[in-house]
């Protein structure tokens, strides 16, 4: 659990900015929020960022909800959207939630893009989805719709399905129009066509190419193969999983999570639900959470057997991809057993999983904990070892601690450069306090450190798989408290209370208290939040997605410029990240 | 000896070395699923040998596509037959059993490292005419590739050319009755098997096509039979290059008890699966690293090696 902190947020901020009127909200997750006015969030963050004590270095996440058909506002200041500021100290160990409210008809506020560079595509997506101003910002431009969409898809009153919009039309025209549209335009940027003598030449790399792993557009400016500027272009795998939040139900909104990162698998229930089960007050019963602790470990190796081989493949080794997929096949036949599914499990419930475990389980995962140290050994002489691999990683596209936290760096990537954080062991969440494991670090956060972090990690997630065989606790997979969803069907024939819960459950949706809750969990691509907002329905009012590769894929500018296209491989390779992901 | 006319060599080379390049396709496949702990094609045909046969099939029923946008289509369309063309010109001075030659020239070295440097002409004008980025990209590696490996190349030869005393393949390989000149020429054969490599353009130096960074490179336009000619030339070009290494370090046809065209056959192959299964081992290297290697460490050790060399023959000889 976060530190508590000696003075509360409101008195140290009220402390630097007198005069300013500060609102103090409690909310569900004791993540201290406050408000304060929108002409004033730059000057606050920054007071925030670098002199408040403890300093909150990170810029976690910033997002926006359209408040205007929310019923339940208790303690809250009147205003037709918020903007939400997640900030995360390192050094305290601690959250803050900054918000400001802003009327329907003056929707704009200054940007913090000075204060944090980060900001950019954050405030660029609160733009996009939900049209909010931000003065100031260097592209204020979509990010994630297309350049011709029109509406803001997030706000309450765009329509959320297909059905309600009117058949979909693609004319001549149009498609010349959405073509157009699409085209690189180098001064947009920036950027020149040359300099000093120098022609640049302007390579679109994307959507379809072979090295982006999915659907992602960069546009390089190079002098030769030298690349001078890089800008990615993101949203061609955006299917709105935010809205679909908002008409889901809390129940069944869980088989969409897994889509977010569609190789983390139940890691996406478990951020999902650790933000649910804050918001509800649920608690998950120890032999559940040992479950879901082994099956997300079991997915982190998963998803790093995917990274491991496909970085060999960006650096032109063809064969790893193949024995990183035969293990990984190993892997997922466990998850078969257990699961019914493979990459979609669908199998985390609110208060616990979905069944229990089946019979002869344990046998699985000893046979896959015998199996594979020997294979990763064995990667480590054919890749990590090979020196052609070295000489394509080592010193490339590599940042410091300091420059990753200022990006909102999280998972591998992060400590590859050397700063021991994750979630896992700084703020424990589902049990994780209870199990031994290390947190590998990295010196120079160059691709080299990075995947020698993921490599350590599936070792250390297979000391976690191996703690929880041999601990796995007796009792019941998910809570026997009504609230667990569906509640379990002995205990509907006991007591009227749970058969009630579960008739409206299964026929209405579980019903979750008005509030607000961040739920983060250590993915296995970093840090990934759920931030829910319940106006006390059965569905979410406000389903924020915080993701890991979003932060990533942001710093790629940044990390390429200088180095050559191959370089610019091993960088996408290292980076590790889903566009599912990013885009959501 | 009884010599065949040179025309039955020509058919029968034309023929075996077609038939090789197309069983090379499928041998690679299959040996490359075995290192990767797949099964490769086996469903046409038994083992799937047909595969070949489907691909060309298909190949041959595809669209003949020429980009509308190519900067030049007749250099579009020549492109992929220069390099068939090359290729298959070496073949006439390769000696593959005694008396079986096209054409044995006193030349012969130089003609092979001749039409081996014609042969890059074929990438760069494909990468030009192409006219897109990606092409154009692999057509200048190409460009740049290809120069640097040929120098070194052509020097890493040379101490063969002493030991021998005459460009003559068919002497080269009467030279090595006693001893193989990959004995006293280690050092020159490894430059050869790293430049030949280099010089048939396959993993780790595959860097004009550089699937996961350039698409597909200097051919990434072309489609059909013309991708096809790209496709088999590089087979015809690894079973040259692989012929050579035979003939000039392990005593061509040489060996007991097995008729000479055996001998010569199997000696190939050990080296066409060796490029096999370079191609499945190794990671690419960036195109300046590559470039380093050729200039800083290969040209100085072949310059060194025809040095050492030529003092040992003078010292000899004199």
């Amino acid at each position: 659990m976060p530190v508590a902190v000696a003075t509360s947020l409101a008195d140290t901020v009220r402390e630097k900015f007198p005069q300013l009127p500060i609102v103090e909200q409690s909310v569900r997750d004791n993540i201290p929020t406050i408000w304060a006015p929108a002409e004033n969030i730059p000057a606050v963050l920054a007071y925030l960022k670098s002199e408040a004590s403890p300093r909150y270095a990170m810029l976690y996440d910033l997002t926006a909800v359209d408040q205007r058909v929310r019923a339940q506002r208790a303690g809250e200041p009147p205003g037709d959207f918020t903007v939400i500021y997640h900030l995360l100290s390192l050094e305290g160990n601690c959250y803050a939630r900054v918000k400001t409210s802003l009327r329907e008809d003056h929707l704009s506020l200054p940007s913090i893009t000075p204060v944090w560079p980060a900001a950019n595509w954050y405030e660029r997506e609160a733009w996009d989805l939900l049209g909010i101003v931000f003065e100031g910002h260097p592209h204020l431009q979509r990010l994630i719709m297309p350049k011709t969409w029109v509406g803001h898809p997030l706000r309450k009153d765009h329509p959320a399905r297909a059905t309600e919009m009117g058949p979909y039309r693609l004319d001549q025209e149009k498609e010349e129009r959405e073509q157009e549209a699409l085209r690189f335009r180098p001064e947009d940027w920036g950027m020149r066509h040359s300099h000093e003598g120098v022609d640049f030449l302007f390579l679109n790399v994307g959507p379809q190419h072979p090295g982006t792993h999915g659907v992602l557009r960069i546009a390089l400016q190079l002098d030769g193969e030298v690349i001078v500027d890089a800008v990615p272009d993101i949203g061609y795998h955006h299917r709105g999983a935010e809205k679909m939040g908002e008409r889901q139900s809390w129940h069944t909104y869980i088989p969409y999570t897994d889509r977010i990162d569609y190789l983390g698998g139940v890691l996406n229930n478990f951020a999902y639900l650790t933000a649910v089960e804050k918001l509800a007050g649920i608690d998950v019963p120890p032999r559940a959470q040992v479950i879901r602790i082994m099956l997300a470990e079991l997915f982190r190796i998963i998803s790093h057997l995917v990274w491991y081989g496909t970085f060999a493949q960006d650096l032109g080794q063809l064969s790893p991809v193949f024995y990183t997929f035969n293990d990984r096949e190993r892997a997922f036949a466990i998850i078969e057993a257990v699961c019914g599914a493979r990459m979609h499990p669908n199998w985390f419930r609110i208060g616990g999983v979905a069944q229990d475990l089946p019979r002869g389980w344990d046998a699985m995962f000893r046979d896959f904990i015998a199996y594979f140290p020997p294979k990763l050994r064995e990667y480590d002489h054919e890749i990590l070892g090979n020196r052609i691999f070295k000489a394509r990683t080592v010193g490339v596209g590599g940042c410091t601690a300091a420059e990753a936290v200022e990006w909102g760096v999280t998972g591998p990537n992060l400590r590859a450069t050397g700063l021991d954080w994750d979630f896992r062991k700084r703020q424990p969440y589902g049990g994780y306090e209870n199990f031994a494991f290390d947190i590998p670090t990295g010196r120079t956060g160059d691709c080299y450190d990075r995947a020698l972090v993921r490599v350590e990690e599936m070792r250390q997630s297979l000391r976690i798989i191996e703690q929880c065989v041999k601990q796995m606790p007796p009792g019941p997979y998910k809570s026997l408290e009504p609230e667990a969803t569906p509640p379990l069907k002995e205990r509907t024939m006991h007591d009227i209370e749970t058969l009630i819960t579960h008739f409206l459950g299964v026929s209405w949706g579980p019903v979750v208290p008005p509030g607000e809750a961040l739920g983060v969990i250590e993915a296995s691509k970093g840090g990934n939040g759920y931030y829910l907002v319940s106006d006390g329905g059965t569905t979410s009012y406000r389903t924020r997605i915080r993701t890991p590769s979003f932060a990533h894929l942001q710093l790629l500018p940044q990390l390429c410029r200088g180095s050559m296209i191959p370089d610019l491989l091993a960088i996408l390779g290292s980076l590790d990240y889903v566009l599912a992901d990013v885009d959501r | 000896m009884i010599s065949p006319h040179p025309i039955f060599s020509l058919v029968g080379i034309l023929l075996v070395v077609l038939g090789i390049a197309s069983g090379l396709i499928w041998l690679e496949r299959r040996l490359l699923a075995l290192w990767q702990d797949r099964y490769g094609p086996n469903r046409v045909g038994p083992f799937g040998l047909l595969q070949v046969l489907a691909d060309m099939i298909k190949i041959f029923a595809k669209e003949d596509w020429v980009p509308p946008f190519a900067t030049s289509k007749v250099i579009f369309v020549l492109a992929p037959a220069v390099i068939i063309l090359t290729v298959l010109m070496s073949f006439t001075v390769i000696p593959v059993a005694p008396g079986i030659v096209i054409s044995d020239l006193n030349i012969g070295l130089l003609f092979f490292l001749a039409m081996s440097s014609l042969g890059v002409y074929s990438i760069v004008l494909a990468g030009w005419a192409s006219n897109n980025k990606y092409s154009l990209l692999g057509g200048l590696r190409a460009a740049a590739q290809m120069l640097s490996y040929e120098v070194f190349m052509g020097l890493s030869l040379m101490g063969v050319v002493l030991l021998a005393g005459t460009f003559r393949l068919s002497g080269i390989v009467a030279a090595q009755r006693r001893l193989w000149f990959v004995v006293p020429q280690f050092l020159g054969f490894l430059l050869f098997l790293i430049a030949g490599l280099a010089e048939t353009r396959r993993l780790p130096f595959d860097l004009p096509e550089a699937e996961s960074e350039l698409v597909a490179g200097f051919h990434s336009e072309y489609s059909g039979m013309k991708f096809g000619m790209f496709f088999v030339g590089e087979y015809i070009g690894i079973t040259l290059i692989s012929a050579m290494i035979a003939i000039l370090f392990f005593g061509g046809w040489r060996g007991p008890l097995l008729p000479p065209l055996v001998w010569f056959l199997l000696k190939v192959f050990v080296f066409l699966g060796f490029f096999i299964l370079m191609r499945a081992s190794l990671p690419r290297p960036r195109f300046d690293q590559l470039m380093a290697w050729a200039w800083k460490l290969m040209l100085p050790l072949a310059l060194g090696n025809l040095l050492v060399t030529g003092a040992v023959v003078l010292a000899m000889h004199g």
